[in-house]
């Protein structure tokens, strides 16, 4: 047997059997700027049960991590809590070559592996229901469009330990495996680059949940998320932080993102950012042809606006902008002020279109839009700058 | 006839269209949908669905 990759023990009776993708730096439009991990276990039980796989080019290295403690073959039962491929994606290989026992999965589950895969033989399990592994259990709870219908989280009693799928993970390759043993202001970063371009859609489903939790009394010392380090030292930190982050409550933060064609509309975020500071904020100007989607969503997390800059090429938004304006949304983020603004040749279309977005997004717009004819003069740009303060005004009094 | 939504993952039921992978003919009201259907998004019971006219 390979003796290059080893588990790590978690618990007398789990072991992370994951891979790390030190190379990763996009994943579905999230740029994974420390690469990341995908993370499967192994609870050593009377039925040996493996909780997720890992994306399927890493198969051997958890494999061979599974086969420097136990062979393979002893596998009885693998759990499918999240049926993404970067976690499913060795399933039905293994399926096929292991031949475990069985393999569970929610009921959206189920049918989400039979429409990637094409394949049967998964047994559903419910909400609430326990299995019992001979000397250990595992208890089962569904939490739907966190962040897929089929995600579901697994409870190991004997250990007080959670099996999260994605839930309270974050993108970082690293030699370490533990909370502990990384920076925790890195960790805090991580874990809210994570929830801005991931969960935040469903945050009002993670209040939820998170209430649902602390009325089941599951004592958790151990959160093992599926990408990420375990969470062993700080649960209490990583569960507040998501509390935090899914109320959504306004800071006094800015976001002026934008592009520029000739400075124009550069010049423009400038001087609105300082009317924004002025006005007591703290301000991120994020200039979109060197700032990426997922860093901006990262900022708008913890904020109170996002003041949006634009030039008009062909009638249309500029496409970087337009871009954003389309992931942006799709996360909903809350409880925003915003304002639109940029430089223009002979229409200017950019401007209404991209308010339009902001008011489908519940983004309470002040003011009607800042345009200017090609380059603005003092005048303009002092107006940019008002423009900013009232923008922090209407924050200050969101924040209280 | 009215529609519904799904409050966990915000599909919408329009009774014009029905849900006929799952059985639920075009024209079906809400309320003559079976109990025991779900949503076909996210699979959440009717009882998880709010009136949205």
């Amino acid at each position: 047997m390979d003796d290059v990759f080893r588990a790590v023990k978690v618990t007398d009776r789990v072991y992370w059997v994951g891979a790390v993708d030190w190379r990763l730096r996009h994943f579905h439009g999230y740029l994974t700027a420390r690469g990341t991990t995908y993370n499967a276990y192994l609870v050593l039980a009377d039925k040996m049960t493996l909780i997720d796989t890992v994306k399927a080019p890493f198969k051997k290295e958890m494999l061979d991590r599974i086969a420097s403690i136990v062979d393979p073959k002893e596998i009885k039962y693998i759990v499918s809590n999240h049926s993404e491929m970067d976690h499913s994606g060795c399933l039905p290989d293994l399926m096929a070559s292991l031949k475990p026992e069985k393999v569970f999965a929610s009921m959206m589950g189920v049918k989400a592996l039979k429409e990637h895969f094409h394949l049967d033989g998964v047994t559903r399990v419910k909400d609430g229901e326990t299995l019992s592994l001979g000397n250990a259990s595992l208890v089962f709870a569904e939490t739907k469009m966190i962040h897929w219908p089929d995600s579901m989280f697994a409870y190991l009693p004997e250990d007080q330990l959670l099996f999260s799928q994605d839930g309270f993970g974050m993108h970082l390759a690293s030699s370490e495996r533990f909370d502990d043993e990384i920076d925790s202001s890195l960790l805090e970063y991580e874990g809210a680059k994570y929830f801005a371009n991931i969960i935040l859609p469903y945050a009002p489903l993670v209040t939820k949940l998170l209430e649902r939790v602390a009325g089941l009394k599951w004592n958790m010392k151990f959160i093992a998320p599926d990408h990420g380090p375990v969470w062993r030292k700080d649960v209490d930190k990583i569960l507040g932080l998501y509390a935090k982050w899914a109320a959504q409550k306004p800071a006094k933060k800015a976001v002026v993102a934008y592009d520029t064609m000739w400075q124009s509309t550069a010049m423009m975020a400038r001087a609105i950012s300082e009317g924004l500071e002025a006005g007591g904020l703290a301000v991120k100007v994020m200039p979109l042809d060197v700032c990426h989607r997922s860093d901006v969503m990262t900022e708008l997390l913890c904020a109170g606006a996002f003041v949006v800059g634009s030039p008009t090429m062909n009638n249309q938004v500029y496409p970087t902008v337009a871009d954003l304006l389309t992931y942006v949304r799709g996360l909903k983020p809350k409880n925003l002020v915003g304002a639109a603004f940029g430089s223009y040749g002979w229409s200017g279309e950019a401007i209404p279109q991209i308010i339009d977005v902001l008011k489908a997004m519940k983004v309470d717009v002040v003011a009607d839009g800042l345009r200017v004819l090609y380059v603005p003069d003092e005048a303009v740009l002092v107006q940019c700058r008002a423009l900013g303060a009232d923008v922090a005004e209407k924050v200050r009094s969101n924040v209280g | 006839m009215q529609k519904w939504i799904c409050d966990v993952c915000g599909y919408v039921y329009e009774p014009g269209a029905g849900d006929p992978d799952n059985g639920v003919s075009p024209g079906t009201a809400w309320e003559d949908i079976p109990a025991d259907w779900v949503c076909p998004v996210c699979g959440a019971p009717k009882s998880d669905f709010s009136l949205i006219g």
